[in-house]
């Protein structure tokens, strides 16, 4: 792609995500309340979809109020640094074999540093509040970021040792035989699991845990700014969606249909698994999360890296 | 662990089967709710069969009413009837309990299985008498506190009321 034709497609992904992200508020809700047994935002145009404008119009006219006895800068700051991090996340995610905003060598690594850096946001949003609950929602965040980080980055080192390269696009390529799923299964589920701790969504929301902190890190948010940790969390689930996507069904892959469409049609119903997970799974307890990161998860992450590297090197040698 | 690995994986699985299981909401300003005969709604004043209204004014709703919504003057006919001067019951308060109605003597206070009643101004939401009276007799159709109460009024003396025996003279040594 020339140089002007990729600045014009990154923008494009960039307003597709937000577009995206708003229309999963309403697509979630309605999910939750089918697998509820209930309708959900049914009223507003066809199916309920003009709930998303009306939602963004409330938000967009909401007061925009900053706390007195907050750090007034890091505060307004703190929301905006989910969403740059999750939209830069989204340019190294190959959405065809010619459709990407940038094809890194480093790709994964990339994609991993990104998802890190959202953990700046929530802490410091706790931290500039100057609350109680934000406070422990920060630290609860950290905690579990931290733990959560360590086996996402080697939950995917299997599939880095199958393709021998970080590049996002040469790792869909590998997989035209066989996808991910199939030999790296372990890792899928590790990174699965780690995916939604690493964008804080249900069951795994403890840094928000409404019933316990009230709302976690963003109790003292309010109008866009509250938005704008919504649109990250969303943004994040897609971007990992995309991500398993990638990594583990084979990307664009798939007969008949353009490649594009099979990205998205993977991606969709890998969201709409998310949401499930968040119909379904009750959120575990503070403890319980971090005995199933390093007791659980990260063994398993391991034993699945050790084997990976003992078959792909009998296959290599023999 | 696999365990509770194992009721993760069924209950996701639970979940996925209600994709197909009707939902049970009902679709309420379309869709009316069915209201049975005694829902505990708006609060009506009835009538006797004769047309009179039935309520006698003893305040004993009132009394009954625990946050206090209901409001009423007794005042006394020349043919001796016990009328309420005003009845006033604040909806805004009132919690639809039906405490009132239990407490009733004469079965003149009764709670209708009727909810809409929103207002924008809460000044709307006070009932007075003649927004309470309705021209029925609600529940009961034959009942009237006159005809079997042994309270004298013009027209009918002291044991004259049906079931009613005569009055005992208790100062009479006689059988």
């Amino acid at each position: 792609m020339s140089e002007l034709g990729t600045i014009g497609f990154g923008l494009f992904i960039i307003l597709a995500a937000v577009g995206g992200a708003a229309t999963l508020t309403w697509f979630e809700r309605r999910l939750l309340g089918i697998w509820q047994d209930r309708y959900g935002p049914n009223r507003l145009g066809p199916f309920g979809v003009g709930q998303v404008a009306s939602d963004m119009i409330k938000l967009l006219t909401k007061h925009d109020w900053v706390p007195p006895f907050s750090d007034r800068v890091v505060f307004v700051f703190a929301p905006t640094a989910i969403v740059v991090a999750m939209m830069l996340g989204f340019a190294v995610v190959p959405f065809g074999p010619d459709l990407y905003v940038i094809d890194l060598n480093i790709g994964l690594l990339f994609f991993l540093g990104m998802t890190s850096l959202a953990v700046y946001s929530v802490l410091l949003a706790a931290l500039a509040s100057n609350n109680k609950y934000a406070l422990l929602g920060g630290l609860r965040s950290a905690a579990q970021m931290v733990s959560y980080e360590v086996f996402m980055g080697l939950s995917l080192m299997g599939v880095v040792m199958l393709t021998g390269s970080f590049s996002m696009r040469a790792i869909v390529e590998a997989q035209t035989d066989l996808w991910n799923f199939i030999p790296q299964f372990l890792g899928l589920f590790t990174f699965l699991i780690a995916g939604i701790a690493e964008s804080h969504r249900l069951p795994f929301d403890l840094p928000e845990a409404e019933h316990e902190l009230t709302a976690g890190f963003h109790t003292e948010y309010s109008g866009m700014k509250f938005a704008m940790f919504m649109l990250g969390e969303y943004l994040g689930l897609i971007l990992i969606s995309c991500m398993i996507v990638a990594l583990f069904f084979g990307g664009w892959l798939g007969p008949w249909l353009p490649p594009i469409v099979w990205f998205c049609l993977k991606t969709f119903i890998v969201i709409c698994f998310f949401i499930l997970l968040r119909a379904a799974i009750p959120r575990p307890r503070y403890d319980q999360l971090m005995t199933l990161g390093w007791k659980y998860m990260l063994p398993l992450t391991l034993f699945n890296l050790l084997v990976t590297g003992a078959v792909a090197l009998t296959l290599k040698g023999g | 662990m696999f365990k509770s690995l194992r009721s993760q994986l069924t209950t996701i699985w639970t979940i996925l089967q209600h994709s197909f299981t009707p939902a049970e909401t009902v679709q309420y300003p379309e869709e009316q709710p069915y209201l049975a005969p005694r829902y505990r709604g708006r609060i009506v004043l009835t009538r006797d069969p004769d047309g009179d209204e039935r309520c006698v004014a003893c305040n004993l709703c009132a009394a009954a009413c625990p946050p206090d919504c209901i409001a009423l003057q007794q005042g006394v006919r020349e043919d001796g009837r016990w009328y309420p001067e005003f009845f006033r019951i604040n909806f805004s308060r009132c919690i639809m309990c039906g405490m009132c109605e239990e407490a009733c003597p004469t079965n003149a206070i009764q709670l209708t299985p009727d909810f809409e009643m929103c207002e924008y101004e809460r000044q709307s939401m006070v009932y007075e008498k003649e927004h309470l009276l309705i021209s029925g007799t609600g529940k009961y159709h034959d009942y009237n506190f006159y005809r079997v109460s042994g309270l004298a009024i013009d027209g009918k003396d002291k044991g004259q009321g049906q079931n009613e025996a005569q009055p005992i003279d208790v100062k009479s040594l006689l059988p």
